[in-house]
């Protein structure tokens, strides 16, 4: 019972998720939102699925696959920023500071 | 209580299609891009769920691997992007 | 010591994946981990002995306790900025400037900052984090230092270095 909870619980952090890609105005809010919200809803249904099998062949796993989804996920979310950045985007009107021009040139 | 996860299973494929909105008509390329590294995440999601419906635990192995192969291929997409080779 | 180290973490690692032992599955398990050895454990730490001090796990688990708390206030954090009907974001980039030192403790703050309430790392150049934030609540740079790495900062180099 408590496997199902956690695994709802992750589908609604993955629909806030979702909502973030579609709603938010430039390229940098959506990857932030979406980062966020996409890893920990996945790590939790992933956390479901161990509540679910208990010690046993797929519940090690489900262990095993959290966190390499969180670091693989956090790496290609910097890689992404980055090479946006530098690929030209510009940031919405409505952003009010940028350090990171000065230092790019 | 094996209906509640197929509902579950279909609201996350409903994600992915909100996912492939964004791919199809982002306004610029790297929001395609982030599209798709979204979108693998999700796919491990529905992975884990279908694992659990069928009681299967092979299919969490291919959730593993899709997770390693979405994670190369954003950063040579990421790479492509910031406009340097891919040995540098 | 570091590659037998590696190759001891790869083996447990395997079994752990497969989750069955017989010979032929330490066999091949074996051979696995020990090309991967040849390959990669040139990356790894320097200094293995760091792995067993108890002080330094008991300090992971500390921060790995503040890191998830952060983490689900983070989840909160968007939902709030995203189903609110004006979308309350004032984004922007700014400058951070960190005192730790080492290669994985500044690749585990930057992960860090990454998960927690509404930023996002975008480049390290030197000594300073280039850090995209959702909504910027002062433009006095003492205060969002304190605000962005204050927490983190203090537990990593309690276990890192």
């Amino acid at each position: 019972m408590a496997a199902i909870i956690v695994i709802s619980i992750g589908v609604l952090f993955n629909l806030f998720g979702c909502i973030g890609l579609l709603r938010l105005p430039d390229v940098y809010n959506r990857l932030q939102a979406a980062t966020k919200c996409v890893t920990l809803g996945c790590c939790s249904i992933l956390l479901g699925v161990f509540l679910h099998n208990g010690i046993s062949a797929a519940g090690i796993k489900a262990i095993i696959a959290i966190p390499l989804l969180f670091f693989s996920a956090t790496v290609a979310a910097h890689a992404l920023v980055r090479g946006t950045y530098h690929f030209g985007v510009k940031m919405s009107d409505r952003s009010i500071k940028d350090d990171y021009k000065d230092a790019v040139k | 209580m094996n209906t509640w996860l197929e509902i579950l299973l279909y609201i996350q494929i409903a994600l992915s299609g909100l996912c492939l909105y964004r791919i199809i008509m982002g306004p610029t390329i790297p929001d395609r891009m982030v599209a798709i590294d979204i979108f693998g995440i999700l796919v491990v999601g529905i992975c884990a769920i279908i694992s659990v419906q069928t009681g299967k635990s092979f299919i969490l192995d291919i959730g593993i691997a899709w997770i390693i192969l979405s994670f190369i291929g954003t950063l040579t997409l990421a790479k492509y992007l910031s406009g340097k080779k891919l040995n540098q | 010591m570091r590659y037998l180290t590696f190759f001891i973490l790869g083996l447990v690692f395997w079994l752990l994946l497969t989750f069955r032992i017989s010979l032929p599955n330490v066999i091949v398990g074996s051979a696995a981990s020990l090309i991967c050895t040849l390959i990669f454990a040139r990356y790894f730490f320097e200094n293995t002995g760091k792995l067993i001090n108890p002080r330094r796990w008991f300090w992971f688990l500390v921060y790995l306790a503040v890191f998830i708390w952060s983490c689900i206030k983070a989840n909160f954090d968007v939902a709030y900025r995203v189903l609110h009907p004006r979308m309350p974001i004032k984004p922007g980039i700014v400058k951070v400037r960190t005192t730790l030192k080492s290669e994985f403790a500044r690749m585990l703050l930057a992960n860090s900052i990454t998960m927690t309430p509404g930023t996002l790392t975008v480049d390290i150049i030197g000594d300073d984090f280039y850090i995209h934030w959702i909504f910027i609540r002062s433009q006095d740079p003492e205060i969002y230092t304190r605000m962005i790495t204050g927490v983190f900062e203090k537990y990593i180099k309690n276990f890192v270095e």
